[in-house]
């Protein structure tokens, strides 16, 4: 006998997810998902916009590791109320695991809260996390050609980021190539490039951030 | 890796439905997979196996089909298949279209007895 079932695989992320931006819209909390591979620059990335948005913003931070806690320890140093989660071997993380640490922090004192995902561009990309904004991360050593490879992370990223932006002239890298790719699949996206030390390239993603969360907070 | 995940919901959504209609058992789970996703299927049927030992999916079949990308163009309003990754409307050149089918992830049906 056959029986139609016609239901999402993914449904009860899905529904964990809603119930999080629930609870972030109740709070005026705007929520970030950082994404993209081991060592395209995340970490670095986060730590620039905590230094741009501290001073009028309550920002927290969730860092998502399989091991280690290295990450976190470096948001902490700055002040900010940081959480690491280890997943022990997992490829991601998935709605639950942020529910599941969310009393940890103070949502009535929290404006922004930015989860950096686990270093990878294929997994995460399915899960959502209660998040209103994903940014997928690529830097340039990567390689021009990973949107064609991984294009589910890029065809759902808001924003995407051309990180170690002043290592283009050491590296093949074709901009336009990778561009031109992700509007393919994503038309709506902003694209940012940042170097890897000057903080003011960063500007303009502060505004973008600064412009979403007036939506939110 | 998230295969594992996956394939514990598909097990769990199954069991759900096959329980409603009283079956004894499962034979068959067709599912609707896009092509935007990073499924592995010989993956799946593997974990697959071995998560639903002792279920009421235990030995059943996961037929998977693969659903194209498919977009359509903001100025013509008509659908195409992406074929050979390039996504440009095939009458008007255009680059400005939108995604239309490629990120499914379903459960369609259940062949149970």
């Amino acid at each position: 006998m056959e029986i139609k079932v016609v239901r999402q695989i993914m449904e009860w992320n899905q529904n964990c997810h809603e119930e999080l931006q629930k609870i972030f819209n109740e709070n005026n909390i705007l929520c970030i998902n950082v994404m993209g591979s081991p060592g395209a620059g995340k970490t670095t990335l986060i730590t620039r916009l905590i230094e741009s948005l501290n001073n009028e913003y309550n920002i927290g931070v969730i860092e998502a590791d399989i091991a280690g806690k290295v990450d976190a320890e470096k948001i902490s140093d700055m002040g900010i109320p940081v959480v690491q989660l280890n997943t022990e071997g997992a490829c991601h993380i998935e709605a639950e695991s942020i529910k599941n640490i969310l009393p940890e922090f103070n949502l009535e004192k929290l404006d922004i809260l930015i989860i950096e995902n686990i270093g990878n561009l294929v997994c995460p990309a399915e899960f959502d996390i209660g998040e209103h904004l994903k940014v997928a991360i690529l830097s340039v050593p990567e390689g021009d050609d990973k949107v064609i490879k991984y294009p589910l992370m890029f065809s759902r990223a808001d924003a995407l980021i051309i990180s170690k932006y002043d290592l283009k002239k050491y590296f093949e890298f074709d901009e336009e190539r990778v561009i031109n790719c992700t509007l393919n699949i994503n038309r709506g996206v902003e694209i940012f490039r940042v170097d890897s030390r000057k903080n003011e390239d960063a500007n303009k993603i502060i505004s973008w951030i600064k412009a979403k969360s007036n939506k939110y907070n | 890796m998230h295969e594992y995940t996956i394939t514990r919901s598909i097990i769990n959504i199954s069991i759900e439905e096959a329980k409603k209609n009283n079956a004894k058992s499962i034979t068959e789970i067709r599912l609707e997979v896009g092509e935007l996703t990073g499924l592995v299927p010989d993956a799946l049927q593997i974990y697959f196996d071995m998560i639903s030992q002792g279920t009421l999916a235990q030995g059943a079949k996961l037929i998977i089909k693969k659903i194209p990308i498919k977009f359509k163009c903001r100025k013509c309003l008509i659908e195409n298949e992406v074929k050979g990754g390039i996504y440009r409307c095939p009458i008007c050149d255009s680059r400005d279209i939108f995604i239309t089918a490629g990120n499914e992830y379903m459960i369609d049906s259940l062949e149970v007895e």
